[in-house]
Parts: C-alpha cells; structure tokens; sequence
C-alpha cells in the first residue's frame, strides 16, 4: 500500500511550485477552449474554420514534388526495372499456385500436394497440432472452393513476404551500424506504422500500376517496418561476451555479423519475419481495393453485395490462414535444433524431409488419378454460402433480435454518437487544438503539448479539418467504448490464473486477424449503418485493451497485493488503489496500440460509408491525386503521433515514479 | 630477454568522454576522486611485463578490474592512457586486420562468463577460430575433435550449448580458446564453474601443457590455492591499480600494502613458502640438504625432529645454503605471540 501511495502523494501540500504552474497552464488552456466554444454564436468565421483563403496548397505542391521525383528524377524508370523483377516472380509464384500461364509453366500444384506438406511442416515445427492445423486450413480452403483466390492472395505474400524479410533486415543491419542512420530511420518508421493503408495503395498503383505487382510494393513496404525493429533489437541484445569471443576468434566484419551477430539475434529476427508474414496478409487482403484478386478481393464483394454466408466461409478461411501462418512462423522462432545421437544414419536424421517429399510425390500421382484431389470445381464444392446466408438473415430478421440490434443502433445513434459527433464539428478550430494540447501537456508534458500544437496545426493547415474531426471521433468514441466494455472483462479475467491465460490467448489469436475481418460481424449483426463503423473499430480495439489491461493487472509484484490484503483491503480496494495504479503504464501502453488500431481501422471502415478522411482517401485511388492522398494521409498520421506521443510519455513518467523502469 | 606483454602506465577509464579526462585530471587522483567525477577507473595505472613462458595470475576482490586489464591486453577494450607492447608490437597502433592476423595467429582468451555461440554444436564452437581463419575443413575438425577430447568432452561433439551443465560449456570455452595453439592464453576465471574433481584435473592438464609448450599465460582466479598451483608471479589488484606483483612466497611473506596482507590473511603460509626463500648467507648446517622447491609444510617433521639450528638446502644454482630453523618454525606454526 505504501509503495504505492508514496509514488503518487510523495508532494507536499498545495503542490511545488512547478505543479502550480501546470495548473495554471492547463486552465489557461481549457478555459481558452471553453471560451471560445461559448461565444461562437458572436465569432467570425474566420476565427471558427481556418478560412480557405489561408489553406496552402499542400496538395498541389506535394503533386508537383512527385511529378519531378517520378519524371525528373526518373524514379519512374527505377520502379519499372523493380516491378518487372516482381512482377517476373509473383507470376512464376501464380503458375506454381495456380496455374496461371507464365514461366515455369506447370500445372497448378493440386491443392492435397500443398495440404500434404504444409502438414508436414506443421509437423516439424510444432507437432501434431500444427500439422492439423496447417493441413486442416487447406483442406477447409479446398473443400470451400476457394481454393483459387486462396493461391492468389498466397502468391503475392510468397513473394511479398521474403522480399519484406529481406530488405528489412539489411535496412535494420544498416540501421544498427550508423546511429545516425537509426537516428534519422525513427520518426520514418513511426509515420510508416501509422500511415493509413490508402497511402500505401496508391503510389503503388501510380508507381507500379494496377495488380498484383502494385499489391506486392505496398504489402512490403508496410510490412517491413516491425522487420527493421526487430532486427536492431536483436543485434543489439547479443551478449558482449559472444561478440568478444568473436573477435577473439579473429573474425573480420563480415565474418561477425554473418557467423556472430545474426545466428545470435535468430530468435528476434524470426519474430521480425512472423511480423513481416502477419502484416503482409493484413495488407494483401486491402489490396482488394485496388483491383489485386484473390480472397480479399472476393469478401469485398461479398461484404458489398450483402451475401453474409459467403463472406462468412471467407473469413473462416482468411482467420484460418492466418492462423496457420502465425502458429508456423511462431513455432520457428521457439524451435532450437537439438543434437541426434552419434551414429544416428542419415536417413533418420532427416526422416521428415524425407516423408516430406514422399508425401509430395504420393499425393503428386493420386492427384492425376483422382482428380477430385487435384482440383474441386465449384459445383463439387461442399460451400453452403446460400444456406448460412439464409440461416443468418433469418435469424437477424426473429423479432427479438430485429428489435435488439435496433434499439443498439437507435440508442447508440441518437444518444452517443450523432451528439458527441454534432458536438465535435461545433467547437471551433482552436478550441479543439487547445484541448488537444492542454491533454497532452497533462500526460507528458512540455514537448509532447508542442508537439500536439504543432501537428494538430497542420492538420487544420491541410484543410480537411471537418473530415478529421469525423475520424477522431469515430477513432475517441469506439476506443472509449472500448475501455468501458474491455476493462471490466479483463479486470475480471486478470483475478484468476487461468482465466487470465484463456483470455491471452484468445486476443493474441484474434490480433493475427486481418483488420478487414472485423467488418464482418459488425456488418453482419447491423448491417451498412455509421453504427457498423463504430462496432468494427470497437471489437479490433478491444483486443489490445483487454490484453495489456489483464498484462499489467498479472504484473503487479504480489508482495504489493499482499500487502494491501493484510492491510485489510476489501478487493475494490485493493483494485483501486494498488493493482490500477501499478498497472497503469501497462494499459497506457495498450490504449496507445488501441488507438493506432483505431486510426487504422476507421479508414478502412470508410467503405461501409463514412464522411471522414477515408471516404476522400478512398475517391483519389480512383485518379492519380497523390498530393491530395497525402495530404489526407498526413492528417490521419499526425492525429495519431500526437497521442502516440504524448501517451507514451506518460507511461514512461509513471514507470519511472513507480520504479517499474 | 624481451616480455611477450608489456605494459606501461596503463589506464582504462569508463564514462563519457575518458581520454580528455585523463588529460586533464591531475596526479595523484584516488580511485574515489575519479569516481566523483562520473568515471569508472577499470584499470589504473598499471605497469607489469609478462615474460615468455611465464604464467601470470592476476587476483582480486570482485570488480577490482581483472577482467579489464586482460581485456586491455588482448584490446578487446581500447585502452585510455598509457601502452601495451605484445611481442614488441603496440597494440593500439596495429591496423585492423593486423589484429585480426594477430588473434587469429596467437592469441587465445577463454571468458569469464564462457561467450559460446547458441546457434553452434561444441565441436562447431571449437572449431569456430579455425573456420575463421579459413583453414580447410577436415583439419578443422580433426583439429577441433583432438581438443574436444582434451577436455574431456568426447562424445558430446553434438550437443548445443544449452544442453550442456556450466561446467561443461566452459570447457567448450577452454576447448575452443586452444584450437590455435595460441603462443599467448588469456583465462579469466577459466575453471570456475567445475567440480573440485575437474578441477583439479583441468589444472594437472595445464601444467602439463604449460611444461611441454611453454606458453605465457595470464589466468585470473579467486581461488589463492589455484594460484599457488599454477603461478609463476601473482598481481593482486585493487581499484584498478596493482597493489603488488610478485613470486607467491614474496606476497605471504613481504605484503607490500595492508590490503594484500589482508588478502594472504587466510592462506596457510607454509604451503607456500619453500626452502630457497628463507636462505641466509653464513653457516651452511649439517646434514642432508633439503630441495629449494619443498614448501616449510613438507619439510614439517625434519623442522622438528632436527635439532641443528640451520638447515642445509640445495640451491639449483648447486650450493648449498643454510635455512635458520627459528624462521621455518616460526612460518609453520605461526610466530610466537
Ligand atoms: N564496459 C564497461 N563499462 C563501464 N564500466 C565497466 C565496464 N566494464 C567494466 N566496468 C567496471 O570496471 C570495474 C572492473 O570490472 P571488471 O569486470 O574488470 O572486474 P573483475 O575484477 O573482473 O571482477 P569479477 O571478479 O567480478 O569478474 C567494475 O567496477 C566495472 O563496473
Ligand atoms: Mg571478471
């Protein structure tokens, strides 16, 4: 109890000095803010707006900036030689997967080859488990008929995800050479990370047109950051002493980073690839939106001509595959060789190679004999899109269930949603750049405030104030909602052990969706509605909140709560003053993932059907307005930062005080 | 003869810009003044010359920079101030494959805390010096098995690291460090995670080595028993500084500051002292002269069943010199109060 009440009264009555300053700093701000919302009945237009005549142009000079870096510059010739290298190999991926007419031209691998060894490597990595879920996943994709569009989604990542791997690691290792580089790498990744996935889209599609080349570009880009930290990360935690015997083994540089630096850095660099494998089959299934075929491309479809049972079986399909991708490469990363005995012969040091391949040739030959192991047309599929849809409107259309999603919908409309939103365009500009400041000047600080200034300014500056507004109130709203219903759970799920393992596990499973995935239920239980977009964001972000608040709750030491019970605590008690206190920094960190998920999410829900940045960002994929997409981009990226920041900074502070640094 | 290492007011200092600290700081600066101003003196002004064949053993209590200065040595860490000559060379000028060529060629350290490689089998750690200089595979591995089998690790070539007790990851260490027939042997605590059994065995096997390839070495141990074992001349360390640095029966007889008599408090002297220390110029005794090399402790019952107040010893040099009793008594059984 001590502990814990020193770290946050350890100040003397009334406050130091400093502490009076940040009050009066903080009212000055608030109340500037409430000032101006009160008297802006009495205000210019001018005052409430940046008017448009103080607009700069960003997106006309951002798109001369990319004429003269595309033309000038000749960039354009650069992408060219790379999109036929990619191109050249996503197509050879395609014939191999799918029998698309391109160099090596084979037949298409007949789908119980692929199950067959997937299995098998399942096998090797994690056991029976993995094999079935690996040969399970592809034998649900078969019977399905989705085999085809599955192959296609998989011959971009076979091609995205190594190159991903591959660059990621150089510009990590480079990164961890020159801290310089690293210095100037940061803030890059940083914006990476939170750069709506539009803006990924479409300089793809200008730089590299429309298809599966253009797919390709943006899956790597966006999945290779996590790559980068992981690999500096790891090389740096290699042990001093094993560099030391490296050196003292005489290696030259080259010598040590190949033999020394990257086989000890072997377990962060594979989580980097499983991150890399992750995010690449997040961004290749939003790759549907600019024309890439395959299963995003066909839930998109589905989702948009409201056939709820084959977008159901698509899903299933896309968790599954996830599933399985994540389990493997996971299993990669914990898997540590381990000696056979001497004199064991070779075949029996490499048996499941060996059944490997055996499995390959078996299932090779049935496959030309029972041709139903080769391919499974769509009439011998075992799909039941119709009947699931049937069975899911039905059900939506029992009075009760009518009446409950309708009353959710109405109630959360009427009374949350329309008013906070009608609230937030209300307040003028500068009332809403001062609140923003005056919170992060209350989590972090002096820089942090600066910051938040600074970049909701040019938010303001790039003109799409009203349109922001609408994407950080769906972002605020469905993270709020989020903490209201995901706290409670987890604090109940952090009282028990088991519990708390059971529901780990869940969110980490449902962290390896697809963001586009949680559309699907959103939509399903409430249709094409604003309420829709909320639900979807609301259900992705909860994951994170319910993790880290169940993390940080397991995390306090136990002598603490120890302490507080002999102290005579009642549970609330105890909950209030010592195990959310201490577990705070832990949370801070889990809303902050929440909010980037938000951020994410609300742009993607932008389809459904939202006035916000999304709804714009989605237009200029038609058309080749880089400038405007950027412009559009930037705004969500700078949203973001300043809470990424500023809650960020905080934790830090608080993990300090609590020592927990 | 010219020292195989030499080293001339050596400084190492840890903090945030140590050269121009050096520098600047005035003579005469304690441990603990250096230490106010935010720098860590890992070694302190160190001078000492190891000579070919020689084994050094460097002791102290923990943290008094044993671990730096054999890192100095070896420049592994860039000293601050001061030089280090091996085999004539500076080491602070070589060039960088220079160094390598000089690791790779004669050098050999094993770590304190083992440094093996997670990724690689015990043969494949063994072997890793000699891959690194690119000799070609299948005298790597004979010569990586023959060390394997010196350390008494034949028949887990195999295994990874993590598969085997501490004792046996550091023989892998010590394995590994002899792959290359290093001229010069750096050991840093090399057999402390063995059994005494080992131990022993590990210290029989040196001192084998050391007769047959006489080899310089600098070994650090906690253990004065060791030492005494194996030393030629022991340095104790003290703050970075070396306190003193001398044969066994110099230290336990003449300390020269009050923390290495301090140190050598405990150590029973006459296991120690030999014969040819205590010599004196004069009467020669009577009787059967004693070898030089027998400690007071083997020469107990004819200290006290001879009643002769000197006792003849031969010197190898072949006089023989006389040993006054009283002395030897006094170390064996402690001077009389
Ligand atoms: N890389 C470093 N950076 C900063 N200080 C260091 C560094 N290496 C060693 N030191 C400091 O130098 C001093 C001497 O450390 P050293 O490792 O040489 O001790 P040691 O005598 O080997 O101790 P032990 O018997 O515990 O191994 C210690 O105070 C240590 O904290
Ligand atoms: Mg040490």
């Amino acid at each position: 109890m001590t502990i814990v009440s020193d770290a946050n009264l350890a100040v003397p009555e009334g406050g130091t000095p400093a502490m009076a300053v940040r009050r009066k700093v903080l009212i000055g701000l608030f109340g500037f803010a409430a000032l101006l919302t009160v008297l802006r009945p009495w205000l210019p237009e001018a005052l409430i707006r940046l008017p448009e005549a103080m607009l700069l142009p960003w997106s006309d000079w951002l798109d001369v900036g990319f004429a003269w870096v595309q033309n000038d510059l000749g960039l354009i010739h650069v992408t060219r030689e790379i999109a036929s290298w990619l191109g050249f190999l996503i197509d050879a991926a395609a014939n191999v997967l799918y029998g698309k007419s391109r160099w090596p031209n084979f037949e298409a691998m007949p789908w119980s080859v692929v199950a067959g060894c997937l299995a098998v490597l399942g096998y090797w990595l994690g056991g029976w488990k993995l094999a079935l879920l690996a040969g399970g996943t592809m034998v649900w994709t078969a019977l399905m008929g989705q085999w085809k569009w599955a192959m296609e989604t998989m011959s971009v990542i076979v091609v995205a995800a190594p190159v991903g791997f591959a660059v990621g690691l150089l510009i990590g290792i480079l990164a961890w050479r020159s801290a310089r580089f690293e210095k100037a790498m940061r803030p890059v990744l940083l914006v990476l990370q939170t750069l709506p996935f539009y803006s990924y889209l479409l300089p793809a599609v200008i730089f590299f047109k429309v298809g599966p080349t253009a797919a390709s570009v943006a899956t790597i880009a966006y999945s290779m950051p996590p790559m980068i930290l992981m690999t500096i990360v790891g090389l740096k935690k290699v042990p001093p002493e094993v560099v030391e015997a490296g050196k003292m083994a005489g290696c030259s540089r080259w010598q040590m980073l190949r033999s020394v630096y990257i086989p000890s850095a072997r377990t962060e660099i594979l989580v980097g690839l499983n991150q890399v494998i992750m995010l690449a089959l997040a961004m290749v299934v939003l790759t549907a939106f600019i024309g890439m075929p395959g299963l995003g491309a066909k839930l998109l479809a589905m989702m948009n001509s409201f056939k709820l049972g084959r977008s159901f079986e698509i899903g299933v399909t896309i968790v599954l595959l996830a599933v399985t991708l994540d389990r493997l490469s996971k299993a990669w990363v914990v898997k540590q060789p381990e000696h056979f005995e001497k004199g064991t012969p070779w075949w029996q040091r490499h048996i499941l190679l060996l059944i490997g391949v055996a499995t390959f040739v078996v299932f090779m030959v049935l496959a030309q004999v029972i041709p139903i192991l080769n391919e499974i047309g769509r009439r011998q599929s075992l799909s039941m899109g119709s009947e699931i849809d049937v069975a899911i409107k039905g059900f939506l259309n029992l009075s009760w269930v009518k009446e409950t999603t309708g009353f959710i919908r109405w109630f959360f409309n009427l009374w949350i949603l329309i008013p906070t939103e009608r609230a937030l365009l209300y307040v003028p500009t500068a009332a809403v750049i001062a609140v923003v400041t005056g919170f992060c000047y209350a989590l972090g600080g002096r820089r942090p405030a600066l910051i938040g200034v600074l970049f909701f300014s040019i938010v303001a500056g790039f003109g799409w104030w009203d349109r922001a507004m609408i994407t950080l109130h769906s972002t605020l709203t469905a993270v709020i909602l989020a903490m209201v219903f995901g706290m409670p759970l987890a604090v109940w799920a952090a009282r028990r052990e088991t519990w708390s393992a059971r529901m780990i596990f869940v969110c980490d499973t449902a962290q390896t969706f697809p963001s586009f995935i949680y559309l699907l239920p959103a939509i399903m239980l409430f249709g094409i509605t604003p309420f829709t977009v909320i639900l979807s964001i609301l259900i992705y972000t909860m994951v994170p909140v319910i993790r880290y608040t169940i993390e940080g709750l397991r995390g306090v030491p136990p002598e603490l709560t120890e302490a507080a019970d002999m102290s005579g605590a009642t549970r609330w008690q105890k909950l209030w003053n010592v195990q959310l206190p201490l577990a705070m920094p832990t949370i801070a960190v889990g809303l902050n993932q929440a909010l980037i998920f938000a951020f994410f999410m609300v742009i993607i829900a932008a389809f459904i059907g939202t006035r916000d940045l999304g709804q714009e960002m989605q237009r200029t994929l038609a058309g080749t307005q880089l400038g405007k997409n950027f412009t559009l981009g930037f705004s969500v990226v700078f949203m973001a930062l300043t809470f990424d920041i500023a809650i960020n900074a905080w934790a830090e502070k608080r993990r300090r005080i609590l020592g927990l640094a | 003869m010219n020292p195989v290492i030499s080293a001339k007011n050596v400084w190492k200092l840890f903090g945030p810009d140590p050269e121009s600290y050096l520098k600047s700081m005035t003579a005469g600066h304690s441990f603990d003044d250096i230490r106010a101003d935010g720098y860590i003196a890992g070694v302190k002004d160190v001078s000492l010359d190891v000579s070919k064949g020689e084994m050094l053993v460097i002791m102290g209590l923990s943290g008094s920079g044993k671990s730096t200065l054999v890192r100095c040595f070896s420049r592994l860490h860039d000293i601050t101030g001061g030089k280090i000559e091996v085999d004539g060379q500076d080491i602070m000028g070589l060039k960088e494959v220079e160094l390598i060529e000089l690791r790779r060629s004669k050098m050999g350290m094993v770590f304190q805390s083992f440094g093996l490689l997670p990724h690689r089998t015990v043969l494949q750690n063994v072997a890793f010096p000699l891959e690194m200089r690119g000799q070609d595979k299948h005298s790597t591995r004979d010569r990586a098995m023959e060390v394997v089998k010196l350390v008494g690790l034949e028949g887990r070539e195999d295994y990874f690291p993590r598969e085997l007790s501490g004792g046996q990851q550091q023989r892998v260490g010590i394995a590994r460090s002899l792959a290359i027939e290093p001229d010069i042997w750096f050991l840093d605590e090399p057999f402390s995670a063995l059994d005494p059994l080992i131990r022993r065995e590990m210290q029989d096997e040196f001192l084998r080595l050391q007769a047959m390839l006489g080899k310089t070495i600098v070994f650090i141990t906690h253990d004065f028993d060791e030492a005494l074992r194996l030393a030629d001349r022991i340095a104790i360390m003290k703050d970075g500084a070396v306190e003193q640095i001398d044969t066994p029966d110099k230290i336990v007889l003449n300390p020269a500051t009050d923390y290495v008599a301090k140190f050598t408090e405990e150590v029973d002297k006459a296991r120690v002292v030999h014969a040819s220390v205590l010599v004196e110029d004069g009467s020669m005794g009577k009787g059967e002269p004693v070898a030089a090399d027998a400690t007071i402790l083997s020469l107990a019952r004819r200290l006290i069943n001879d009643a002769a107040d000197v006792i003849p010893v031969q010197m190898p040099d072949g006089n023989v010199k006389g040993m006054p009793r009283q002395a030897a008594l006094d170390i064996l059984l402690g001077e009389a109060k």
